[in-house]
């Protein structure tokens, strides 16, 4: 199925979970915190939490700023 | 003595131990540093520690999804030295705010950071001055607040919109000297010490922080001179020609304008004031005549 991820269409498994994503983009262990269609799905819920077709997902992490 | 006179005036008592205190968190700095700008990631740790802050902000951006091998600034921030404070910049909509402060906490918690439960809030109204949108950060504030932050909201130096914004549940207001980056100081002094006075009414200890505008160690002492709390600065150090030095500058800075304050300065004067005795002079001091001659 195809999500888009951080603005750019993706495959992702039919069962895949937010981990799996992750862990694609070698982003397991990255201090990161994921969104999906604007609610955010905190770290524990990453291997349970199973994406859907069309999902937007937004995965961010700390830059610097002001 | 003019009203603005009298209020630079102002005497404030010196506590045993000075600190800038935050909600729950006491700091001895009162510098709050950005990360942002710098060349590398090595100059920017050396410049932090020059600073001596103890709060450092930090951005919330989408990671990079092709290319893993660029460092993490979390590899050069001591985590048990710094709170780090997410800020939500380049938000322009407070639903958008308040959705990157949500995004900023979930990575704090991870790192087990103490700053995972605030926010510095920034909703910009413009993108070429970057000036707050007033409807939007009290918006934006309320949704925060309600969700449990600490909010340390960016303001315009408006002393009405920075009152609204406390009234909004912010933990501490935070006026620009003048706009992000254009390094011209404090523009208006006389909103800030609105502000402050308006802020702090019944409440000596909200804190109230300069934040933007700043360019150079001057300005930080002038912001401190007012009675602000803290300064909260970023380019200034990090587009210097020096900037472990500046930074080095801004931390004396912030110390001597706080000790300035606390001391209480002398009014201003239109005449001047002799600081040496005129009695016993062997000169002629027009106007007066000499004993014995």
């Amino acid at each position: 199925m195809t999500v888009v991820a951080n603005g750019e269409k993706r495959e992702v498994g039919e069962q895949a979970k937010v981990a799996d994503l992750l862990g694609e983009l070698k982003l397991g262990t990255a201090a990161c915190a994921v969104e999906v269609n604007k609610k955010i799905v905190p770290k524990l819920q990453h291997s349970t939490h199973a994406l859907a077709e069309g999902d937007r997902i937004e995965i961010v992490t700390l830059v610097g700023g002001g | 003595m003019s009203t603005i006179e009298a209020k630079l005036s102002t005497q404030a008592v010196a506590s045993p131990e000075d600190r800038l205190v935050i909600g729950e968190r006491a700091f001895v700095s009162r510098l709050i540093v950005g990360t942002g700008k710098y060349a590398t990631y090595d100059l920017m740790r050396d410049a932090l520690a020059a600073s001596a802050a103890q709060v450092v902000t930090v951005a919330v951006r989408r990671e990079r999804l092709y290319n893993d091998q660029g460092q993490s600034i979390l590899q050069f921030l001591d985590l048990s030295r710094y709170t780090i404070l997410p800020n939500t910049a380049g938000c322009f909509t407070a639903e958008d705010a308040v959705r990157v402060a949500r995004l900023g906490r979930e990575i704090l918690t991870q790192l087990d950071n103490s700053g995972a439960s605030w926010v510095k809030l920034e909703v910009l109204g413009d993108k070429k001055t970057l000036l707050p949108d007033p409807t939007g950060t009290l918006e934006a504030t309320r949704e925060l607040v309600a969700d449990g932050f600490q909010v340390l909201a960016y303001s315009s130096d408006d002393p009405i919109a920075a009152i609204r914004i406390k009234e909004a549940g912010a933990t501490a207001v935070m006026p620009a000297g003048s706009p992000i980056g254009s390094g011209q100081g404090v523009l208006n002094r006389n909103n800030i010490l609105l502000c402050l006075e308006l802020l702090k009414e019944g409440d000596p200890t909200f804190p109230v922080i300069v934040d933007a505008g700043v360019g150079a160690a001057s300005d930080v002492s002038i912001a401190m001179e007012l009675g602000a709390d803290g300064v909260l600065l970023n380019t200034a150090i990090a587009h210097a020609n020096d900037p472990v030095m500046m930074a080095r500058a801004m931390h004396h800075a912030a110390v001597a304008g706080r000790h300035s304050y606390l001391a209480g300065r002398i009014p201003k004067r239109l005449y001047a004031s002799a600081s040496s005795p005129w009695e016993g002079t062997i000169s002629g001091v027009p106007g007066t005549v000499i004993p014995g001659e």
